[in-house]
């Protein structure tokens, strides 16, 4: 039964090894780049498991230290991971033992493929989340540690190589447009989101974008057409 | 490194439990075993559309549109890989395509 649920959940994942590959290994050239080997990769991709903080995280290891500064901004960069939780509630109930690993392991990437895709009817769908989840994280960890040592190997321009990241959620974007009915919460979330980083700058929009997107989705609510209970 | 062994193995730990206090917090105010609010159920719904739409522009965040070069290479990289996935529907090519276009044109052409 976990086999067939690893077998089947494998194809799903081939969108984020892709991205994951290629921004792990972009995270594990920098980090060697700033004196880390590779243990600290693996432990890092290991415990702390979101792309783009450690990216922030990098840059924290080569700053005077500083943990109430550490813990803050993870929670600022992090904050859209609240949104995840929120959307999983229902889909996580069935994971019985399997559920804190389920929540741990809840990044962008598996959050928007878990959400986009469902269980095929003969296959458990607590496994077969469960193994997108993992084999996710092992591209994850694979891609930093490839990275970390090719980069103490070889020397090579990697400028630009974070662009997978957006590339991928573009690619779920443009399935999840083809599969919705209504297009309203996607566009509201590109519109809000823009608004608030033209009005509010870079350092600190996603917190006044996830209130607006919340603000506007629920005085819409009733008027989407879409099913509460399933 | 600036940081002692310790100092950067405690900075890793605080980071993920932050991280994980994030990704756990939704799950603690609302049980499994309470029977989820029909509005918390109808967001649950409808975020994650609006959510991706959220990420994309994140990922944008620091393109600047006054300064060279105005964010013409994010731009064609992204046309480009909405194009080609509504074309194929290939992810190597999609993802690859875009992030390999993304790279010669920040590095050689801007």
């Amino acid at each position: 039964m976990k086999r067939h649920a690893l077998k089947t959940a494998f194809p799903y994942t081939l969108p984020v090894l892709m991205g994951y590959l290629f921004l792990g290994i972009a995270f594990g050239v920098l980090l060697n780049s700033k004196g880390f080997n590779t243990a600290w990769a693996f432990v890092m991709s290991l415990l702390i498991y979101a792309g783009s903080m450690q990216f922030v995280a990098i840059n924290l290891l080569v700053s005077p230290f500083q943990l109430a500064a550490a813990f803050f901004i993870t929670l600022m960069v992090n904050a859209r991971h609240l949104f995840y939780g929120l959307s999983m509630l229902d889909r996580f109930k069935a994971s019985g033992r399997l559920k804190p690993y389920m929540m741990f392991s809840l990044t962008d990437e598996t959050f928007s493929l878990l959400s986009s895709v469902k269980a095929p009817d003969n296959v458990n769908p607590k496994w077969f989340m469960f193994f997108i989840a993992l084999l996710n994280q092992g591209y994850w960890i694979a891609g930093s540690l490839i990275g970390n040592i090719a980069g103490s190997l070889i020397s090579f321009n990697s400028t630009g190589i974070d662009f997978a990241m957006t590339a991928l959620f573009i690619v779920i974007f443009v399935e999840q447009w083809e599969q919705a009915k209504n297009h309203v919460p996607a566009i509201l979330g590109i519109v809000i989101t823009a608004l608030c980083l033209i009005l509010f700058g870079a350092d600190r929009f996603i917190l006044f974008a996830m209130a607006g997107i919340l603000v506007s989705l629920s005085l819409l609510r009733g008027k989407l057409h879409v099913k509460e209970s399933e | 490194m600036v940081l002692s062994t310790t100092e950067a193995a405690l900075t890793i730990l605080v980071i993920a439990a932050a991280t994980l206090l994030t990704r756990v917090l939704p799950f603690l105010v609302f049980p499994a075993h309470r029977k989820t609010p029909p509005f918390v159920a109808y967001l649950g719904k409808v975020l994650p559309f609006a959510i991706i739409g959220m990420l994309i522009v994140y990922c944008f965040k620091s393109v600047s549109p006054q300064a060279w070069p105005y964010g013409i290479p994010e731009l064609l990289a992204g046309l480009f890989v909405i194009g080609v996935h509504k074309w194929k529907h290939n992810l190597l090519l999609s993802i690859g395509g875009g992030t390999v276009l993304y790279m010669i044109m920040v590095q050689y052409v801007f």
